[in-house]
C-alpha cells in the first residue's frame, strides 16, 4: 500500500484546491475524496493506486498533520513493523519498530542553509559571451582540468 | 470555464524558445545553467514537470551518497572506469565532458545547503576549499541527502523563476516541423490536474524525462510492483519521444540489472566499500573468491573478466551460484560489522550502525521497513542479496539512450561525433541530458546535473543563432487532441457497455496492458523469469505480440486524469521496450553477461561486435532500421 492516511488526523490540508501529498507525490497517487463517494470519508486524501507506491515518504514528510504513515508491501514485509520520520527544517528524526518491538531511532541533518533560502547565484559570476562556444567553460568557470596527455592523439 | 470538462479540454498554446522537459537532475541543471546565458539576449525559457520539482526524478527520495566526484582523479581516469565497467563501448568524448564539469555542481550542491561528509579536522571546510570529503568508493562521496533534491531544486526554482515552471503536466508527443521533417518544433501534453490540454512551439527543447522502469515484470507483482529500484515513475518516456522525432538512438540493448538487497532493493555500495562487506552463497561460502574465476574464460569474455570486473560480470558470477542451486545469496553484513567493531569504541560502532541505517533511510526506506518487518539487524542476521528485474538508463550503470553530439575541443574525436551543438540528438533542436544520453553511464546524480548544464548552455546557442526562425507544427491541434485524448474519448463512448468498468471488449485499462507488456518482456526479451537469457527465437516470438500489443494500445482507456497519465506513460514503456528488443535482436553477441545473454551467441565477440548498435525508427512506416557505429577509443 504503501503509505496510507490516518482518518481521524487528516484535515483535507483545510479544503484549499489541493492537499500537501496531492502536491508533492512524484507518481500522482495522493487525491482528495471531496465528497466521500469513493472512501466514505469526506474532505480526507488516499493512496489511490497503492500498488504503484515506491514508498518514497514524500507525503508523509510533507503531511501538516502528521497523517500519513506507511504498511510496508504486503506481499514482501511481515506486519507489524513501521518507520516513520519527523522532518523538520534543519533535520530528520526517524523512529523504526521492528516487528519484535525493538525501537531504534536516529537523527540525521538535512541542510545546511535555512528552507528557502538557497541562492543560485549569490557570489557567482555572470556568464560572459565570449565563452558560449568553449567546452571548457559553464558559468561558473569550475572547470576541472584533465592532463591532456592522457588523450590518445594528445 | 464550466464548458471543459472531461474528455473536452481546454487547450493552451504556448511559444517559448527553449522548452525544457522533465524535472530531475538534469533539468534542474539545465534550469541553473540558462538563466545566466540568456540575460539581456530576450530569450524565454520554460520547464514543464510531470510531478512537482521538489520531488521529482530518480532523486525525488533523497540519496545517501554523490557518486560522481572527481575531486583529487583525472577525468581521464573517470573515462577509464566508466569504459571497463560498460564493457568497452561508451562514448568517451561525452564522458570526459561530464567528468570535467561534475565538480562544479557538486560544489554548488554544497554552497545551496546539502551536508556533505567531510573527514575528521575538515568538518568546516567546503569542498570548494579544499575540504577532504568522506569517500565510500574512488568517485562516490557520503552526505545527508534527504533534502538532495529539495535544495538543488530549490536553486532551480530561483533561477527560472516560478512562472516560468508549469508542473502536473505531462507532456506525451514531440512534434516535428512542418517544413523540415528532421527538426522539432512543438511539444504536447496534458495536465494531470484540470481539463487542460497543452501545445508549446519553440526553436529548442531539452528532453529529460528519466530511464525506463516496470517495462518488465518486476520480480513484487502485488503491491510491491512499486518497490522498483529505479523510481517507477520513470516510463521511457525521453527514449520514446526521441525516437518518434526520428532521433539516432545507441545501445538500446543495455540495461541495467542492479544486485540490492532482495525485494526492498536498498543500497549495497556502502556495505561494499565503506564497511567492506562480502558476499556468501547458501553453504556459507565466498563463492567469488572459490570461483570467481569463471570470468577469466577468455573464449568467452575476451579481456574483460582479466581485470577489475565490470559490473554485469560480478552479476554473472552471482547468477552462476543461483542457477546452479547454491542460493540464496547473502550479504555477510554481521562478519563485517564485527571486525569493524574490533578497532572501534562502543560509541564510534553505535555511530557506524546510524550510518548503516540513514545509507537506507536517505534512499530506500522500504528496506528499513523491510529489514523492520523481519527483525533483521544486520550486526546479527546477514541479508539476502537479488538482482532485480531488468531497467534502462543512460545515467547510472546502463547506457542506453540518444545519441547525441560531442564536445568540439577533445584531441582524437572522430569529426562525426559532433554536429554543431553540444547535446543535441540527430533531429535539429532536440537536446537531451542525464538518462537520456546514451553510451555514456556512471554520471549519476551529480553528473546528470552537470550534463544538463552543459546541454542548456549549447541549446542557448542554438535559441540565438536561429532568432529569426518561427516553428511551425507539422501537426494540427485536433490531430493532437483527437491522439492525446483518445483513451478517455474510448472510456466514454464505451463504458456502458458493460456492467462492470474493467471488463469490456471495447477497451483494455493501461494496468493489464503494463501487465501484457511485462509479461512478453519478462518471457521472450531476457527477464528474471528466464534467468535473464533469450535467443533469436524467443525475440521473434516477443516481436510478433509487442506488435499486436502495440495494435491494441490505441484500445487503452482513460476513466479519469490519473488513468490517462498511465495510459500514455504505457505509450511510452511500449515503444521502449520495442526498441530494447530490436538492439537485443541485432547485436549477434552476448555483451553484457549477468545483464542479459543471447544464448545463441553466448560470448563476447570483439571482432565484430566492439562498435555501437544505432537506430532509427521511422513513425511512417513504423519500421526500426538498425547499424553499427564505428568506436574509437579516445583516452588511453
Amino acid at each position: 500500500m504503501p503509505t496510507f492516511v490516518r482518518t481521524e488526523k487528516c484535515d483535507g490540508c483545510k479544503g484549499q484546491d489541493k492537499t500537501a501529498c496531492m502536491y508533492i507525490c512524484p507518481h500522482d497517487l495522493m487525491h482528495l475524496d471531496r465528497d466521500g463517494s469513493v472512501t466514505g470519508h469526506a474532505m480526507k486524501a488516499y493512496n489511490v493506486e497503492p500498488e504503484q507506491c515506491w514508498e518514497c515518504y514524500s507525503c508523509v514528510k510533507i503531511c501538516p498533520q502528521n497523517a500519513i504513515e506507511c504498511r510496508h508491501y504486503a506481499d514482501i514485509v511481515p506486519l507489524g513493523a513501521s518507520v516513520q520520520p519527523l522532518r523538520g527544517t534543519d533535520s530528520i528524526m526517524w523512529t523504526i519498530k521492528f516487528r519484535n518491538g525493538t525501537l531504534k531511532r536516529f537523527k540525521f541533518p538535512i541542510r545546511t542553509t535555512a528552507e528557502g533560502t538557497a541562492d543560485p547565484y549569490g557570489g557567482k559570476p555572470k556568464a560572459n559571451m565570449a565563452d558560449i562556444e568553449n567546452g571548457e567553460v559553464l558559468f561558473t568557470k569550475g572547470l576541472h582540468a584533465g592532463d591532456r596527455s592522457q588523450f590518445v592523439k594528445a | 470555464m464550466a464548458e471543459y470538462v472531461f474528455g473536452n479540454p481546454e487547450v493552451v498554446e504556448e511559444e517559448v524558445d527553449i522548452l525544457i522537459i522533465g524535472g530531475g537532475m538534469a533539468a534542474c541543471g539545465a534550469a541553473f545553467e540558462i538563466p545566466r546565458w540568456i540575460e539581456g539576449t530576450g530569450l524565454k525559457v520554460k520547464l514543464v514537470d510531470k510531478a512537482a520539482l521538489s520531488r521529482s526524478g530518480a532523486v525525488a527520495q533523497g540519496l545517501s551518497a554523490i557518486n560522481t566526484y572527481l575531486g583529487e582523479n583525472d577525468p581521464a581516469d573517470y573515462v577509464r572506469y566508466v569504459r571497463n565497467d560498460l564493457m568497452g563501448i561508451v562514448r568517451e568524448d561525452l564522458i570526459y565532458d561530464v567528468g570535467r564539469h561534475v565538480d562544479d555542481s557538486v560544489h554548488n550542491f554544497e554552497d545551496w545547503g546539502l551536508p556533505i561528509w567531510k573527514a575528521q579536522g575538515d568538518e568546516e571546510k567546503s569542498l570548494r576549499d579544499g575540504g577532504k570529503p568522506v569517500r565510500s568508493g574512488k568517485w562516490q562521496i557520503m552526505i545527508n541527502g534527504e533534502s538532495y533534491k529539495w535544495i538543488v531544486a530549490e536553486a532551480a526554482k530561483k533561477a527560472l523563476g516560478m512562472e516560468n515552471i508549469q508542473e502536473r503536466v505531462f507532456v506525451v508527443r514531440l512534434i516535428n516541423d512542418k517544413n523540415d521533417p528532421t527538426r522539432i518544433a512543438g511539444a504536447a501534453g496534458f495536465s494531470v490536474r484540470e481539463h487542460k490540454l497543452y501545445i508549446y512551439k519553440f526553436k529548442a527543447c531539452l528532453l529529460v524525462c528519466g530511464g525506463a522502469v516496470n517495462v518488465f515484470r518486476p520480480r513484487s507483482v502485488g503491491e510491491g510492483t512499486g518497490r522498483a529500484w529505479y523510481p517507477v515513475w520513470n516510463a521511457g518516456s525521453t527514449y520514446s519521444m526521441a525516437a518518434e522525432a526520428g532521433a539516432e538512438m545507441t545501445m538500446m540493448e543495455n540495461r541495467f540489472v542492479p544486485a540490492r538487497f532482495k525485494d526492498g532493493y536498498g543500497p549495497v555500495g556502502a556495505w561494499f566499500l565503506l564497511f567492506k562487506a562480502k558476499l556468501m552463497n547458501g553453504a556459507g561460502e565466498d563463492f567469488s573468491a572459490l570461483r570467481g574465476d569463471i570470468i577469466k574464460d577468455e573464449k568467452r569474455f575476451g579481456k574483460y573478466g582479466l581485470g577489475v570486473p565490470g559490473t554485469c560480470l560480478r552479476n554473472h558470477i552471482m547468477l552462476e551460484e543461483m542457477i546452479n542451486g547454491r542460493g540464496p545469496i547473502y550479504m555477510d553484513t554481521p562478519t563485517a560489522l564485527a571486525k569493524l567493531g574490533e578497532k572501534m569504541t562502543p560509541k564510534e560502532l553505535k555511530h557506524l550502525e546510524a550510518e548503516a541505517w540513514e545509507d537506507f533511510l536517505d534512499m530506500t526506506i522500504s528496506q528499513a521497513g523491510m529489514w523492520a518487518g523481519e527483525n533483521i539487524e544486520p550486526e546479527k542476521t546477514p541479508s539476502e542479496i537479488m538482482p532485480t528485474e531488468p531497467y534502462l538508463l543512460g545515467s547510472h550503470s546502463g547506457c542506453a539512450g540518444i545519441w547525441v553530439s560531442g564536445p568540439t575541443d577533445l584531441p582524437g574525436v572522430p569529426k562525426e561525433w559532433s554536429w554543431g551543438y553540444r547535446s543535441m540528438t540527430t533531429v535539429k533542436g532536440l537536446f537531451t541530458a542525464g538518462d537520456g544520453v546514451g553510451a555514456s553511464g556512471h554520471k549519476f546524480s551529480s553528473g546528470s546535473h552537470a550534463e544538463g548544464r552543459i546541454a542548456g548552455k549549447a541549446m542557448v546557442k542554438y535559441a540565438l543563432d536561429n532568432k529569426a526562425w518561427k516553428p511551425e507544427l507539422a501537426r494540427t491541434k485536433d490531430e493532437l487532441v483527437e491522439e492525446i485524448y483518445r483513451p478517455v474519448r474510448t472510456f466514454l463512448q464505451y463504458k456502458d457497455y458493460t456492467t462492470a468498468i474493467d471488463i469490456n471488449p471495447h477497451y483494455i485499462s493501461p494496468k493489464m496492458l503494463q501487465f501484457r507488456l511485462q509479461k512478453i518482456m519478462d518471457e521472450y526479451v531476457a527477464g528474471v523469469g528466464t534467468y535473464y537469457r533469450t535467443n533469436k527465437k524467443m525475440l521473434e516470438v516477443a516481436e510478433l505480440k509487442l506488435e499486436m500489443l502495440k495494435e491494441d494500445s490505441l484500445k487503452m482507456r482513460a476513466k479519469d486524469l490519473h488513468e490517462l497519465l498511465r495510459a500514455w506513460e504505457n505509450f511510452h514503456r511500449i515503444m521502449t521496450a520495442e526498441a530494447h528488443m530490436k538492439h537485443i535482436q541485432f547485436r549477434e553477441e552476448t555483451r553484457y553477461p549477468g545483464f542479459y545473454y543471447r544464448m545463441d551467441h553466448n560470448y563476447i565477440d570483439d571482432v565484430n561486435w566492439k562498435c555501437f548498435s544505432n537506430s532509427r525508427y521511422d513513425k511512417e512506416t513504423k519500421k526500426w532500421a538498425l547499424k553499427k557505429v564505428p568506436y574509437a577509443q579516445v583516452i588511453k
